[in-house]
């Protein structure tokens, strides 16, 4: 598959205005999203994940501020105005909230919903448009997809919301399909159902998708490359492969630790990673991961360790070059 | 691979089809569960018998309420001639008058709730949704229009355009939609961080379809409660315009105009008085409870 380069993001920040100051919660990150494949973006609650993603659809809340560039198909994403944005939204690119109970209207039947999309975008009428709606929902595995059209979020289960949601995402066929943390508000066993629903129709649909999580596991089901975020940076990006077996930043592999191993028949503590996430108002000077780093060197504390290659697609941001081996202490 | 959960699908028997419950929304839930509480059920029922009533005693009746009988003037409730709430200081039926006043301000009362509510619920959502500088321009116009005095405004209104029907629906919902759209304002504030606003954005949905698709609906539980409070209060309002002489014009009554005819007759014939302002009462207290059952049953924390 030759890579066509279907979403490019160079050197994108999203800065908010606040009482106490600007609060930078993303930081020169750059993307690559090439046709049909699958980019996780994993790092912990508050790294900048959502509102970099959030910030490239131009949904920023109010005070907030983005910069850089976001080349969707070649065309530039920043600063593009409302009305375009809202053609791309939906139509070329779909997005699927966390929490299926609160991601849906619930004073709207499920068919209201589903065909809304089709209506703003392909201007079907709407009996074409409900007939679609059903193709999508038997696509998505639900039971009984013409009494469903008639029914009210809260007469589904969260699993079920959640597979509207990614119908009502993908309705309009989008190329591009965003997943905000798509398992994390539901139990383990539709987790894996819902995880492997958007395998399938990533492969139906040909459909290229940004999965933002902060559970490994789904990263390793599902995606194809992942980038790290700490502190509103990337920390690391490469292959699943390679940064699942092969990690060469501390703060990925501190998260590694942290995930428990079913395999595991050794009783032991699950290791945290000792500290907090920063304070995005007051960001240290140099490595926003130094205070919390076991491998941490004088120069981490001075300057911002530059995204720097490995190997072949694989790149880091961490001034240390050796093994990493030690336990997840702050040095 | 990908036809196995269909295959799973196919093999659940149709018996789960059947025992599955019926589709049924929150409205029908809402209204189901207002069946239940017997003075809403009550209030609705008088409520629909006087309005029954009010339409339907005037067309039938051999008198109307404009024609004077020199004749009977000032007749007490009688079997006599069918004047059964008597005749008043013109020998008009009491009766059929009464119904007309009922008509008026029932009448009034609707088309005044009607426009506050649109104007209302348009204008709070739309601040609350649009927020920055137009919410505190939108809020500051509402705590301006709020501070008018509404007695001077309406006599300036009288002086200006003479009396009128019309007028007085403007100049009562000028004044009622004040409350709306500070309450649908709050909501909206609410709403708007719920995570099905940002989707519908994020599925390009423009803002005016959002606050018409989405916040309106999620707001109509709070305004049909709202509506159903504001109809007697601006009922009342158009009784007490009536009561100083700003409201509907002669012949023409309103149960307003009857109440304050009445009381200057009281001492003489107390029933002139009575007989509209039970009615009057008798409107406001069923809108009342009918408005404090809605509340309970759409307030998502009782479900």
């Amino acid at each position: 598959m030759a890579p066509t380069p279907l979403l490019e993001v160079r050197d994108v920040s999203v800065e908010f205005a606040t009482r106490e100051g600007a609060v930078r919660a993303v930081s020169q990150v750059d993307l690559d999203l090439v046709t049909g494949e699958t980019l996780a973006i994993v790092g912990e609650s508050g790294s900048g994940k959502s509102q970099m993603l959030l910030g490239l659809l131009g949904l920023t809340a109010r005070n907030g501020r983005v910069s850089g560039s976001a080349r969707f198909k070649g065309e530039e994403l920043v600063g593009a105005g409302a009305k375009r944005l809202n053609q791309i939204r939906g139509a070329e690119i779909g997005f699927v909230f966390q929490d299926p109970m609160t991601s849906l209207n619930p004073y709207l039947t499920i068919g209201r919903q589903l065909t809304e999309p089709l209506t703003v975008h392909r201007r079907v009428g709407s009996a074409a448009a409900t007939a679609q709606a059903i193709e999508m929902l038997h696509a998505v595995h639900i039971t009984e997809p013409e009494r469903r059209m008639q029914q009210y979020p809260h007469q589904l289960s969260g699993g079920m919301r959640q597979r509207v949601a990614i119908a009502m995402a993908l309705i309009c066929r989008p190329e591009m399909l965003i997943a905000d943390e798509p398992t994390t508000a539901l139990d383990v066993t539709v987790q894996a159902q819902v995880l492997s629903l958007l395998r399938e129709v990533r492969e139906r649909f040909g459909t290229a998708v940004i999965l933002v999580t902060h559970d490994l596991g789904v990263i390793a089901e599902l995606a194809d490359r992942v980038n790290v975020m700490y502190a509103g940076r990337i920390v690391e990006t490469g292959s699943v492969d390679e940064i699942f077996y092969n990690c060469r930043h501390p703060y990925t592999q501190a998260l590694e630790r942290s995930i428990p191993q079913l395999d595991d028949s050794r009783l032991e503590r699950l290791v945290a990673i000792a500290g907090n996430p920063p304070n995005p108002l007051h960001l240290p000077p140099g490595c926003a991961f130094a205070p919390r780093c076991p491998y941490r060197l004088d120069v981490c504390d001075k300057s911002v360790p530059p995204l720097e290659a490995v190997e072949a697609g694989h790149r880091k941001a961490c001034f240390y070059e050796g093994a990493l081996d030690r336990m997840a202490e702050p040095a | 691979m990908s036809a196995a959960p269909n295959q799973a699908v196919v093999s659940i028997p149709p018996v789960a089809a059947i025992s599955a419950p019926a589709g049924r929304s929150l409205w029908a839930d809402a209204m189901a569960r207002l069946m239940q509480n017997r003075f809403a059920v009550a209030s609705a029922i008088l409520l629909g018998v006087i309005v029954f009533a009010a339409i339907i005693v005037p067309w039938i009746s051999p008198y109307n309420y404009y024609t004077p009988q020199w004749a009977l003037l000032d007749l007490p409730p009688t079997w006599h001639g069918g004047h059964i709430f008597g005749t008043d200081d013109l020998g008009r039926d009491l009766l059929v008058r009464v119904m007309w006043g009922c008509r008026i301000s029932l009448f009034i009362g609707l088309i005044a709730t009607i426009v506050s509510v649109v104007i209302g619920v348009l204008w709070g959502a739309a601040a609350g949704f649009v927020g920055g500088h137009v919410d505190s321009v939108m809020m500051r116009i509402v705590d301006i229009l709020y501070s008018v005095p509404f007695i001077p405004f309406v006599i300036i209104l009288v002086v200006m355009f003479g009396r009128d029907l019309f007028l007085i629906f403007v100049a009562i919902g000028a004044v009622s939609w004040l409350d709306i759209a500070r309450i649908v304002r709050g909501q909206t504030l609410s709403l708007g961080n719920k995570e099905f606003i940002e989707a519908a954005r994020a599925s390009g949905v423009s803002g005016p379809s959002i606050v018409v698709r989405h916040l309106v609906p999620n707001l109509l539980g709070i305004v049909v409660i709202y509506a159903t409070l504001t109809v007697p209060s601006v009922i009342l309002f158009e009784a007490f315009l009536s009561f100083l002489g700003l409201g509907v014009q002669a012949p023409m009554t309103s149960l307003g105009v009857l109440v304050s005819d009445g009381a200057s007759e009281l001492q003489s014939y107390p029933y002139l008085l009575f007989i509209p302002a039970v009615f009057l009462a008798l409107i406001v207290y069923c809108l009342n409870y009918l408005g404090d059952g809605l509340r309970d049953v759409l307030d998502p924390k009782e479900r």
